[in-house]
């Protein structure tokens, strides 16, 4: 077993990978950086380390000063939470040259997890369902006529060098493809300096839905059932639940199959997940695996009773998994809500300061995943998750009520933070019947394209 | 008479950079003459990015921080010279 553990990140993940380890009597070593001398953090760990200035690349991302902190305190473990060096295979490597227990997954998973392309081949050749695309670039009418009869309509043909939604066109049956796709090809040209297209089949009305698994060294691999995750702006996750208000045990059951197949695929191992797109007719289809610990991962561990990070520390110390969905005592519903120091009214602009005025909401069902208390300075070179709400009761509209009640209690001030929205989201009909998709939140906010300031 | 003079200040704390890039040249140095809406520099605040623009047609006559540096709410930044 590890005696002790460097924790390779701040914020509320460091915090609740340095209660686990308390929890299972290890050591804990912290690491910040200059800007973090304050941050919570560093309380209830065993040893501290600075290791750099405030900016992340010369501190959280920097291997080197990371390596040479495990080593003068004779760590032998390193936890990375999320983002950071997480996902870094470069990071997993320097910790196995060191001799040191990277918790999370192999080097080569991570590998494979950041090459998309790769990874759907994998997946296609496993089996997993995967959005139905054009094998490489079609470059002429043609060759998207007979792309698209196979795939089927709505279409999606996308430009190679586009990204975050730009440079994609959606063509509802084979007249309009005809129509766009020479216009298409040429605006490709013209915005990204490279005409190259592919085509995919278009998802209507998607919904997020990922599948937590483990997996341990001896090729047990089970999952540990789903995270709705639809509700998200730009990308990033807002809401999150487990179970999803849509899955039925069939869907379930199908879907976690797949996560398993897909984690098999890849020879997976620690925890990870499957992220899933699901269409209006229950189709599913892989999107990729994230290889960490993932920012919702309270709301499977309500849910299952199951501690995700006590888990990765044991499978990482070579323990066994034996225990599959079937086995768990799942019970409840949980809800989480990404708080966030932003501001929703002003297009969701970053609110930094002091915490003036800090009083967290308790109670029947609450679980709060935070660093802020008062008196806090946010620091302006960090991300601007604040904090993790996580309401839970034996059903859907229970925690939900207990989600309003406590977002109501919670004051942080003066700073803006997301609450008010999730205020208004508790209170909204779709929202309680289950009913949205991932343009949801659409009907919240204002999108301003601009960033015009003055 | 003395040409007009409009302070540019900071919207909110955050890291101030002159270039988009590193190895990219500077948006302005001093003397540039610019127009207004014409970007300044950049503010990355808890990892959102600012444009800072330039509220007049004019010419840069001071630039305050270095780049890379970190400013306070409200910290003068530029100085411009209407036109």
């Amino acid at each position: 077993m590890m005696k002790k553990i460097l924790v390779a990140n701040r914020g509320e993940i460091a915090l609740r990978v340095i209660r686990a380890c308390d929890e299972l009597d290890i050591k804990s070593v912290a690491v910040y950086s200059e800007a973090d001398e304050k941050s919570l953090h560093l309380k209830p760990a065993d040893e501290k380390i600075c290791i750099g200035p405030a900016m992340s690349a010369k501190s959280y991302l920097n291997i080197d000063s990371i390596i040479a902190a495990a080593k003068s305190c004779g760590a032998d473990a390193i936890h990375p939470g999320y983002g950071y060096l997480a996902e870094k295979e470069d990071f997993a490597k320097a910790c196995e040259e060191n001799g040191i227990i990277f918790i999370g997954p192999k080097p080569e998973n991570l590998k494979l997890a950041g090459d998309k392309i790769t990874a759907k081949k994998l997946m296609e050749e496993a089996g997993v369902p995967v959005i139905p695309s054009s094998p490489g670039p079609v470059g002429t009418l043609e060759e998207a006529l007979t792309v698209c009869e196979k795939i089927g309509y709505p279409a999606m043909v996308k430009a190679s060098g586009g990204g975050g939604g730009r440079g994609i066109r959606i063509c509802q049956n084979e007249e309009t493809l005809r129509e766009d796709f020479l216009i298409a090809k040429a605006e490709a040209g013209a915005s990204f300096g490279n005409d190259e297209l592919y085509i995919e089949k278009y998802i209507l009305k998607p919904r997020h839905i990922e599948f937590q698994v483990l997996a341990d060294g001896f090729g047990n691999i089970s999952h540990l059932g789903e995270r709705e995750c639809t509700i998200q702006r730009r990308y990033q996750k807002l809401i999150e639940e487990s179970p999803s208000p849509i899955l039925t045990a069939d869907l379930r059951k199908a879907m976690g199959e797949g996560a398993i197949q897909a984690a098999r695929a890849v020879k997976y191992f620690n925890a990870g997940t499957v992220e899933f797109l699901l269409d209006s007719d229950d189709n599913f289809y892989f999107m990729e695996i994230n290889a960490r610990i993932q920012v919702e991962h309270p709301v499977t561990e309500l849910t299952t009773g199951i501690d995700l990070v006590k888990e990765q520390i044991r499978l990482s110390s070579g323990g066994k998994l034996e225990y599959s969905f079937n086995d768990l005592p799942k019970r409840g519903w949980a809800i989480e809500c990404r708080i966030n120091a932003e501001d929703p009214d002003r297009n969701f602009l970053p609110s930094p300061g002091v915490i003036e005025t800090y009083l967290p909401p308790g109670g029947f069902g609450v679980r709060l995943d935070t660093h802020l208390y008062q008196g806090y300075e946010l620091p302006i070179y960090y991300d601007s998750l604040i904090a993790k709400l996580v309401a839970f009761d034996l059903n859907r509209l229970g925690a939900i009520a207990i989600m309003k009640r406590a977002l109501k209690e919670f004051i942080i001030a003066p700073i803006k933070t997301t609450i008010p929205l999730y205020l208004q989201i508790m209170d909204d009909p779709f929202f309680r019947k289950g009913d949205f998709d991932t343009g949801f939140i659409n009907g919240f906010v204002l999108e301003e394209d601009d960033d015009d300031f003055f | 008479m003395t040409p007009k003079r409009v302070e540019v200040r900071a919207p909110m704390s955050g890291i101030f950079y002159r270039k988009p890039a590193p190895d990219q040249p500077s948006y302005v140095e001093i003397g540039d003459t610019v127009k207004k809406k014409q970007v300044l520099g950049l503010l990355e605040t808890m990892k959102v990015f600012q444009k800072i623009k330039s509220p007049a047609n004019g010419k840069v006559i001071e630039i305050l921080p270095e780049s890379e540096s970190p400013l306070k709410d409200d910290e003068l930044v530029f100085v411009i010279e209407v036109s």
